[in-house]
């Protein structure tokens, strides 16, 4: 058993056993089994790319409920910068906060506050200039697990600074115990585009407790809000982040904020394992930083949005545009060493084909064998996304050789022949020399 | 399932091709993710995958096209860099940091900084390197 929580995970009524989901997952973690993927927890980065393929939605992230706020006598809403990129342009930022507190939250604070913090945090690590470049940004949860399970000679290149979700919920909860509220009272909850959130206030990284006490998907609330905020005439003032820190809902929208270096904005998770995997050959010298996001368009296309991500990215541009640009100063009740992370994150080691390094040499070898015997067709059939990754299955003990069907094909031809073979053959005391 | 063999080498070779470079770095990148299967360590690995993507690069710009050994063992990684031609004129220099006979239009690319052979000399725990006019150039390389 494993007992590893992670958000992505299979509605089993729902799932055909099609191989749309296989093929697609950037870390190949998952399996067709009896009909049903299924997902190897540990290798799941949560990046969404199942859910977006799923043609028959099969494929959910496992988040908070609206109701679980009431578990709270205080609770507070988080918004990410790209909730307001699901609502008309025409509708002012304060609109959406207040609607926020109509849904029963008593608080609310921007998470792109906090992100404008982190942008000047970021700074200052990158003018230290004592760092192996690239710097990767550790803003992306998704990305950070890609690099914990595929690139684990990455991750001493990782920024090592909280995420601004984590960030503004350390100074909202300094705030409100400050006010003297009392901190069992007070519950913090993020307002999510991304299903690697949920997983990385759950299991966090870099830190032993996250901020956040729950994760609630955009689109879970998005219905209810909507109507909400329609009905909102007038707001008071709730917006406290500038456009800088809205600027983080899109892809380039963090490192643009960073001056005085190169820098390099990738989105979409294939194209982030690309890029990471020609930073390893140190092919990417000349970049300072890379800022990779799992999804297209940056966290504006997250599995938990509604609005498609390139309208999304539009009417983040477009508010960005209206308002002023400035990073501001950090308030008394935080230091930079609240924005830092605790420990250190470490290699999964999740792909080794065994733990002793002799062992899996053997294995590797099989694997090569086995894989050249396969048909290379990549088709999907046994399980496996393709089928390196059967041959890789097999050697681990976990499926057959005839898992494939072309080799299952050729056994039956096989044994065909021999039966034919076979039936001619008469006993010698019954049969008569021709 | 098949028995597995009683051996704890793993030889890969992979044939570069000389001015490919659609596919220069496949063979660095396939060798990369060999060693994290294996459970190599991760500052091994970037230094092997360093080592070879500019040995690969090396035979993709100046060489006539040769071929990238790599031996595994157990925490150990042999590289064994082989071209047909055309041969270092200066040895030397050319382990200069910043020395290139790149052409204009590979540097353009973003290749040739003279950059290649130091860099692998200073990935490698050994580094051993000959080059004969007209034979080509061999390289070998220890990282453990």
């Amino acid at each position: 058993m494993n007992s590893y929580f992670h958000s992505v995970t299979l509605d089993k009524e729902l799932c055909r056993g099609c191989t749309n989901c296989i093929k697609r997952c950037p870390t190949e973690a998952i399996r067709v089994r009896e009909g049903k993927a299924k997902i190897i927890d540990e290798r799941c980065i949560d990046c969404g790319e199942c859910i977006r393929i799923c043609p028959h939605h099969a494929k959910l992230a496992l988040t908070d409920t609206l109701e679980s706020i009431k578990k709270y006598k205080y609770p507070i809403a988080l918004p990410a910068p790209s909730l307001y990129a699901q609502f008309n342009s025409q509708v002012p930022i304060n609109h959406i906060l207040a609607g926020l507190l109509e849904l029963g939250f008593y608080r609310v604070w921007e998470v792109a506050y906090g992100a404008e913090f982190v942008s000047r945090a970021i700074n200052q690590f990158l003018q230290k200039n004592n760092f192996v470049k690239p710097a990767i940004s550790a803003a992306c949860p998704a990305v950070l697990r890609l690099i914990q399970v595929k690139f684990p000679e990455l991750i001493n290149q990782v920024i090592p600074l909280k995420s601004p979700m984590e960030v503004t919920a350390t100074l909202v909860r300094e705030k409100m115990a400050k006010e003297g509220y009392s901190s069992e009272e007070v519950g913090v909850f993020f307002i999510s585009p991304c299903a690697a959130k949920v997983t990385a206030v759950k299991n966090p990284l870099g830190m032993s407790k996250s901020a956040v006490d729950g994760v609630i998907g955009i689109s879970g609330i998005y219905g209810l809000l909507r109507d909400k905020v329609e009905k909102i005439q007038e707001a008071p003032e709730l917006q406290k982040a500038t456009e800088a820190g809205v600027s983080w809902a899109v892809s380039g929208g963090e490192s643009n904020l960073l001056t005085g270096i190169r820098r390099l904005a990738v989105d979409g998770i294939a194209n982030v394992s690309k890029v990471l995997e020609e930073v390893v050959m140190g092919k990417l010298k000349e970049v300072d930083f890379i800022e990779g996001l799992a999804c297209t368009g940056g966290c504006v296309g997250g599995p938990l949005t509604v609005e498609n991500p390139f309208m999304a990215k539009e009417r983040i541009h477009n508010l960005v545009n209206s308002q002023p640009k400035e990073l501001p100063e950090l308030p008394d009740i935080l230091n930079w060493q609240d924005l830092t992370w605790e420990k250190k994150i470490t290699p999964l080691g999740v792909l080794r084909l065994d733990e002793d390094m002799a062992m899996a040499l053997q294995k590797m070898e099989l694997l090569e064998t086995l894989q050249k015997d396969l048909p290379g067709l990549d088709c999907g059939s046994c399980g496996a996304p393709t089928c390196r990754a059967l041959a890789e299955d097999i050697v681990r003990g976990q499926a057959d050789e005839v898992d494939c069907v072309f080799k299952l094909r050729e056994k039956v031809t096989d044994l065909a022949e021999k039966m034919v073979q076979i039936s001619s053959k008469m006993p010698p005391s019954i049969g008569k020399k021709e | 399932m098949a028995k597995i063999e009683q051996k704890n080498t793993l030889l890969m070779t992979f044939a570069i091709e000389q001015r490919n470079f659609k596919e220069a770095g496949e063979a660095s990148s396939k060798l990369k993710n060999r060693l994290i299967q294996l459970g190599f360590p991760g500052t091994l690995i970037r230094r092997v995958a360093i080592a070879t993507y500019e040995a690969e690069m090396n035979l993709v710009i100046h060489s006539k096209g040769g071929t990238i050994e790599a031996e595994i063992k157990p925490g150990v990684v042999k590289i064994l860099v082989v071209d047909v031609g055309p041969g270092i004129i200066d040895l030397n220099k050319a382990m200069k940091t910043g020395f290139s006979t790149a052409p204009e239009h590979v540097r353009e690319m973003g290749f040739g900084a003279g950059m290649g052979l130091p860099n692998m000399r200073s990935c490698a725990s050994e580094f051993a390197i000959t080059s004969e006019l007209g034979t080509g150039t061999t390289i070998k390389m220890v990282i453990s």
